[in-house]
């Protein structure tokens, strides 16, 4: 529905962002809130697999990079889910929406949050996978990185949109997993196909993957700013 | 409490801005439905600009649906519904000349009363300085209260600063949904002060609210719902509009009661 001029959008948009980004930072450094939940959950599941399965080191090498990022999607997806349910608790979205702003600014402030949140988990996370699942993570710290970075933002965009998407909804507690698992099975894929390489007894970039991620990152940030503005109207 | 009684607190400066322009809004044929209810059935009016209109209706009577569907925060099932005198290169869900206020205070809890200003402030391009929004909070009788989270705020509290945040960029249309709820006399006589200057300068106002509430002072045009239409629209005679509306609220089927 916005009419607003390309210019003016161009200047509204990465201003409003920011302020949506550091809004977001601050309220959650606050309470702590996605940060705590989030992290305890990577931990009993990285925990819990490891206990069940104490797998030897070849098999770490073939089943932790799959364990490791099946937790770090449901982790996602329960640290998604209150993306925007947070903003009808006091309508808040609708302030948003009545702001001149453009619309895909509160998308891209809030993936930008939900990435730096995610990411943060995951780090965090990773000395604790290395040392249960006894996988050399260190010496391939800055491809991982990479990998990390790129299957993290698909998840936050697809995440942060179906999170909006179904935030309405009555079961949207239940709603947001069955969406957003599925679909992101290619990010899957190729996330584990690009750790598994970085995991190998003799490292290696797959560049494949990587490239794959990146195609989905792109796609998805691009149908989520096409889209947006749809998923938020009542 | 007559409309322009001296307020305990200072009114905030709330006049639109020098240069603004003023919008008007209009409804043609507007029917919205959520399933098989229907909330709003055929409403056609039109407030021009400057226009000071409130909404009265009974409980369940479709205002605060109205309401929302004039901030365009919600789509109509059938009709359409603009904003009149739009500058160009603005558009109806991007400019900085409409303020809306509903039931919920549309503030954030986790951020203090100052922070969520400066929030709104950064969102709308205002330039104002921590001192200057603590005066708008001292304005409001929240001078002692801008580094509090407003998840500690009273119900009352969390209305003025929602009024203050509402009033922050000076819009030149002001939709408002019972805004003087939860506030406590001194709250009301500031919200009655910031009123009158929206009255005296070219803001359009829609507010809903109750026939008996002191706000209906300020009002230029009286429209009123029953049975989900447009029951009543009087622009003149004021005081009689207001016992036509009552009677009419009082015998309308479709509110709760």
């Amino acid at each position: 529905m916005s009419t607003k001029s390309p210019a003016a959008v161009a200047w509204t948009l990465p201003p409003a962002a920011l302020a949506i980004f550091l809004r977001e930072l601050r309220a959650e450094f606050r309470t702590r809130e996605l940060l705590n939940t989030t992290v305890v959950f990577v931990l009993i599941i990285v925990v819990m697999f490891s206990f069940s399965l104490n797998p030897s080191a070849q098999q770490a090498r073939e089943f932790g990079p799959g364990l490791l990022w099946l937790a770090f999607l449901f982790a996602g997806s329960l640290m998604l889910q209150p993306a925007f349910t947070r903003e009808l608790a006091s309508d808040t979205i609708s302030s948003l929406r009545m702001a001149p702003i453009d619309p895909s600014a509160i998308l891209f402030g809030k993936v930008a949050a939900n990435f730096f949140f995610l990411t943060f988990a995951e780090w965090l996370m990773l000395p604790v996978f290395g040392v249960l699942f006894n996988v050399p993570v260190w010496p391939v710290v800055g491809p991982l990185a990479m990998v990390l970075g790129l299957g993290t933002l698909g998840v936050c965009v697809a995440g942060t949109a179906f999170s909006a998407m179904t935030a309405q909804a009555r079961l949207r507690e239940l709603l947001l997993p069955l969406l957003l698992l599925p679909f992101l099975a290619p990010v899957l894929v190729a996330a584990v196909d690009a750790t598994s390489g970085l995991f190998a007894e003799v490292p290696e970039l797959r560049f494949t993957p990587l490239k794959i991620l990146a195609a989905f990152d792109v796609i998805f940030l691009t149908a989520a700013w096409l889209l947006f503005e749809n998923l938020i109207e009542e | 409490m007559p409309a322009h009684s001296a307020s305990v607190l200072p009114p905030a400066p709330a006049a639109p801005r020098a240069g603004a322009v003023s919008l008007g809004l209009s409804f043609d044929q507007v029917e919205k439905r959520f399933g098989p209810l229907s909330v709003l059935r055929n409403v056609t009016f039109q407030v021009a600009a400057g226009e000071f209109a409130i909404l009265l209706g009974a409980n369940g009577s479709g205002k605060t649906t109205l309401l929302r569907l004039a901030a365009l925060l919600a789509q109509p099932t059938r009709g359409t519904v603009r904003w009149e005198g739009i500058p160009a290169g603005l558009g109806p869900q991007g400019n900085d000349c409409a303020g809306y206020l509903g039931h919920l205070s549309q503030l954030y809890d986790e951020l203090t009363a100052l922070e969520n200003l400066q929030f709104f402030a950064r969102l709308y391009r205002l330039p104002f300085s921590a001192e200057e929004l603590r005066t708008r909070l001292a304005s409001a009788g929240l001078d002692s209260w801008g580094g509090t989270l407003v998840r500690a705020f009273s119900r009352g509290m969390r209305q003025r600063l929602a009024l203050v945040r509402v009033f922050l960029h000076s819009p030149s249309l002001l939709l408002l949904d019972e805004p003087s709820a939860g506030l406590d006399t001194p709250g009301i006589d500031w919200l009655a002060g910031i009123l009158t200057g929206l009255r005296d300068s070219a803001c359009t106002v829609l507010m809903s609210t109750h026939g008996d509430s002191p706000l209906t002072a300020f009002a230029s045009r009286v429209m009123w719902l029953a049975g989900g239409k447009l029951a009543g629209d009087a622009q003149a005679d004021i005081p009689s509009a207001l016992r036509q509306a009552d009677i009419a609220i009082r015998q309308d089927r479709g509110g709760v009661r």
